[in-house]
């Protein structure tokens, strides 16, 4: 635990150490949009890594979150000067995705292996429709427009991109930790143990469906956060981020990174936001040069960046030994 | 919502007509696509997440054979051919390396895969949408009218090619050798092997079957639809939506599925216009809800 808290005070460091250390835009840019993708592919992982279990649907929280946030900001309750409105509206955003991932989960935690992404895909593209029917809340295919105030609470004025820099990088050691936690407690450990053999599991006295349901609750509240901060970045929601491909995303950049280890997600979301802000000004041609870097993995390494270096240096210990 | 002109439209024997024609047409297209898809799945179990691009192929192949040589049957000839010839290649090249993965690995490499060919159809054709390829000479005739209802003829050759082809596919799986083989290797593959057959090269033959459908598919909807890179991405997840309906693997569930999603797809346009998809993902979750190995699954499998 104190371990975990001291790294992730240093990533938050780290990140801001990054910010004074360098004007360039283009590099704050991919930190902001990387912590936000650390937060969503990390908060998958805990179903795809401890759970094995591959959800489709991801993205349908991270949308909620954006959603309802941006819904409630956009609200008459909040004007210029309600302080309190973007810490609330984090609030309402992340309890209510729980509650949708609380549903969502209960119908379909019970289907097993691809099943499972089946019914969490529907599910997804379920939202997906009807954000785009229901025209008058959401704004149908055009997104949430119009903007929203972005009040100062306690002095951080998330309109100023200093701050909302702060408050990403802040947002993403806090969930990082707090994921970790969750991973390496006893229900952590019963996850994985679920994971490996169900029902061994249940012999021994787990609640095998409640743990799944509560991972997959757990995983989509922090996928809301991400989805608030999009959102906030964006300063509207659009029903692409209840699309499938936004699922396929930190999907990709577990693969890229990792499942293994709990860092793994995250560093794939790095190397994906930098790939991306890369490969886009260099070429139009995006998807050939992504679609190569994909082959090369899957089929080249076989596993994530970390999982690989951890497989390197494990043999190199057991080659000394 | 429109619930009263989707009443209207029951009450009028000249819609009814009108939609279930354009339901059909619908439906045999997307089970094409689809069939190839569970064939896949079934005697392969790789879920072919790029079976839409390959879709995608056949219909652009079929555009350039149509302009090469202006015969509408060439073209399609020559989009089935050159598709099944892609698909081969991706099985060997990048789907037999991953046989036996977990599922993501192998969704990965079907994700770089159409990644990679939606480029491609931008580098060789270009980024514009091109227009669909039209009916052939042949059906630009004067649409029949049926119980006061006006049915184009062209509509109806698509239905029914799509039903010879299913006929086909059902033959070639029931009563050939290499369907046979196939059924066979999907049973139980190391056996097979042991039996001295190049359990490879059937495989790679199911995957190049699979793929002639899509590319099939593609080239029959392009003689109606406008043409564009990623044009695979809908239909793709169509075609899980029909696959799961139906049960993974289960040709006959995907013919049935097709056809009930091709319903829901007419009518929904008249009933609710904006909730056509999410009617058939509501399908889906209900079908997977209800009974998770699909309408005609295998409850073991």
């Amino acid at each position: 635990m104190r371990r975990d808290a001291a790294f992730a005070v240093s990533a938050f460091l780290a990140l801001l150490a990054l910010r004074a250390a360098t004007d360039d835009a283009g590099l704050h840019d991919i930190a902001v949009k990387s912590a936000i993708f650390a937060i969503f592919a990390l908060s998958l992982n805990l179903l795809v890594g401890a759970l094995g279990l591959v959800s489709f649907g991801h993205a349908a929280f991270f949308a909620s979150g954006a959603y309802v946030f941006g819904l409630f900001m956009q609200s008459e309750a909040v004007g210029p000067d309600s302080a309190w409105a973007i810490p609330a509206a984090l609030a309402l955003a992340v309890s209510s995705s729980a509650l949708l991932a609380a549903v969502v989960g209960a119908l379909c935690i019970r289907a097993r292996a691809i099943y499972f992404s089946f019914l969490t895909l529907a599910f997804q593209m379920l939202l997906y429709s009807a954000i785009l029917a229901a025209v008058p809340v959401t704004g149908g295919d055009q997104g949430l427009m119009g903007g929203f105030p972005k009040p100062s609470f306690l002095g951080v004025n998330l309109g100023d991109p200093a701050h909302m820099y702060v408050a990403c990088a802040a947002l993403v050691s806090l969930c990082g930790l707090a994921l970790r936690q969750i991973s390496e407690s006893p229900f952590g450990y019963a996850l994985r143990m679920i994971r490996d053999n169900p029902e061994r599991a249940a012999a021994l006295g787990v609640p095998v469906g409640l743990h799944r349901w509560l991972a997959f609750v757990l995983a989509g509240a922090f996928a809301s956060v991400a989805g608030v901060l999009q959102a906030l970045l964006d300063v509207g929601a659009f029903p692409e981020w209840a699309f499938w491909a936004k699922s396929a995303e930190p999907l990709f950049m577990i693969l890229l990174g990792g499942s293994n280890l709990f860092l793994g997600p995250a560093a794939g979301a790095i190397v994906f936001e930098t790939l991306n802000a890369e490969v886009t000004a260099h070429t139009r041609y995006y998807g050939l040069v992504l679609g190569g870097v994909v082959l090369v993995f899957a089929l080249g390494l076989r596993r994530g960046l970390l999982d690989w270096a951890w497989l390197f240096v494990e043999r190199r210990r057991d080659a000394r030994t | 919502m429109d619930l009263p002109a989707l009443a209207d439209c029951f009450g009028a024997s000249s819609c009814v007509v009108f939609q279930v024609v354009g339901g059909l047409k619908i439906g045999m297209l997307l089970f094409l696509v689809a069939a190839g898809l569970t064939l896949i799945f079934g005697v392969l179990g790789v879920i072919n997440f790029a079976h839409g691009s390959l879709y995608m192929i056949g219909a652009y192949l079929a555009h350039t054979a149509l302009q090469a040589t202006g015969s509408f049957a060439l073209a399609v000839l020559a989009a089935a051919v050159g598709t099944a010839a892609v698909g081969a290649l991706f099985e060997r090249g990048v789907i037999a390396r991953v046989y036996g993965s977990d599922a993501l690995l192998q969704l990965l490499v079907c994700y770089a895969f159409i990644l990679i060919l939606d480029d491609l159809v931008i580098v060789i054709w270009g980024e514009e949408f091109l227009s669909s390829l039209g009916a052939p000479e042949a059906f630009r005739t004067r649409p029949l009218p049926v119980a006061g209802a006006v049915v184009p003829p062209f509509h109806l050759f698509l239905i029914g090619a799509s039903a010879a082809v299913a006929a086909g596919l059902w033959l070639i799986m029931a009563r050939t050798r290499f369907g046979k083989l196939a059924r066979a290797t999907a049973e139980n593959r190391r056996m097979v092997s042991a039996l001295g057959i190049d359990t490879a090269a059937v495989m790679t033959g199911v995957f190049a079957l699979g793929s002639l459908l899509a590319g099939l598919g593609g080239a029959l909807a392009a003689s109606e639809r406008s043409l564009s890179s990623g044009m695979g991405f809908s239909v793709v997840i169509e075609s899980f939506i029909v696959t799961v309906i139906g049960g993974m693997g289960s040709i006959s569930g995907a013919f049935v599925a097709a056809l009930l999603i091709g319903m829901a797809r007419s009518f929904g346009a008249v009933g609710f216009p904006l909730f056509t998809d999410g009617l058939m993902f509501l399908l889906m979750a209900l079908v997977l809800l209800a009974r998770p190995q699909g309408l005609f699954g295998d409850p073991e499998g």
